[in-house]
């Protein structure tokens, strides 16, 4: 549900960052912090236990700059990947304009990955949204863990996995190096703002709410 | 649903937090949408990142109204908290928005409330039509 200001010229949208358990959202989240100037985000703000878990969320706001004349801010938001915080994922999921789908690259998560891939599909469809057309973003993370020894799935095992219907862009990714995180979110960030243009060109909305136009 | 707010809805909505800060002496007001996004905000909010302010106050509320339901009860329709120096008191506003009063001890929160429940109606009919055009 994007947020058109046209008193500020402003496009307020929600990313949502959704994967299983420790497949490493909230390092995107902090990479980004981490990586852009302050005049162009706002605080981090985690809601986590004492393990690193996030028990809530994790919040980041980002101005991306100015398209056609309206500033792009997108509220980045991760959910806790663990089963039994269902409730939290689906509240943070309200009014979500773009999903990344974070896939673990770990052998030993390939069953959590697709657990995690149809419980947003089943939240998404509570919200009336399908997982099929909402602007939606692959990462597949953790590639780094190869040269270290670990037993990683290849992409084409993981596109085979959870991307064979949805065919969404996908990047392979190493959030805590930064791999793919930028891609990740530019991509995302250009799905989301393609499709609230699309939106208010369709139904005319953007000519006569205001004195802007996308 | 989008949410488009034109320039005229954004005067008329900020008149009418405007009218509630003169009457109550409250520090800032926002007006939020319950999936975190700020609408607008009027007074001073000092060096308050009001992005952040607005995700934490929607997923309050929405932790809040989980707790509610656990009681057997709908919602629970506003929220207070204390602080040592500054008092925040949350409100619904319709079915999608929530007002937020932050305040200090220059007035009450009774003061607060009331001058909330004197805007409550004109909120509702700028908003209502903005979110019937995004359905």
């Amino acid at each position: 549900m994007p947020f058109i200001n046209f008193s500020k010229d402003e496009i307020q949208c929600k990313i949502v960052y959704y994967g299983c358990g420790f497949c490493g959202k909230t390092t995107n989240l902090l990479y980004i912090y981490n990586k852009t100037i302050e005049d162009v985000r706002g605080k981090m703000v985690s809601i986590d236990t004492d393990g690193d878990r996030t028990i809530f969320f994790d919040f980041l706001s980002l101005n991306l700059g100015k398209i056609r004349g309206f500033d792009i801010r997108v509220q980045l938001y991760t959910v806790p990947g663990q089963v039994h915080y269902d409730a939290t994922r689906k509240l943070v999921l309200k009014g979500v304009d773009g999903v990344v789908f974070v896939g673990d690259s770990l052998k030993t998560q390939r069953e959590k990955n697709i657990e995690s891939l149809i419980n947003l599909a089943k939240n998404l469809a509570e919200k009336r949204l399908s997982i099929r057309t909402i602007p939606l973003v692959m990462q597949y993370n953790k590639r780094d863990l190869e040269a270290e020894g670990a037993e990683i799935l290849p992409v084409e095992v993981m596109e085979k996995d959870l991307n064979s219907m949805l065919k969404a862009p996908y990047f392979t990714a190493s959030a805590l190096k930064g791999e793919g995180v930028f891609e990740t979110l530019r991509e995302i960030s250009k799905l989301v703002v393609k499709d609230v243009s699309k939106k208010i060109l369709l139904d005319g909305r953007g000519r006569s709410a205001g004195t802007g136009a996308i | 649903m989008d949410i488009i707010v034109s320039e005229e809805d954004i005067k008329r909505i900020d008149a009418c937090l405007n009218k509630m800060l003169n009457k109550s002496a409250a520090v800032s007001a926002f007006l939020i949408d319950r999936s975190g996004q700020l609408i607008s905000n009027c007074g001073n909010p000092s060096a308050l990142d009001v992005s952040a302010f607005s995700a934490l106050t929607a997923a309050n509320f929405g932790a809040t109204s989980e707790i509610a339901k656990l009681l057997g009860e709908e919602e629970f329709n506003l929220l207070f908290h204390k602080g040592q120096n500054e008092n925040v008191y949350f409100s619904v506003v319709g079915e999608n928005m929530i007002i937020v009063i932050v305040f200090d001890d220059r007035t009450t929160v009774g003061l607060v409330r009331l001058s909330i429940n004197m805007i409550m109606d004109e909120l509702l009919q700028i908003l209502s039509p903005i979110y019937q055009k995004g359905e």
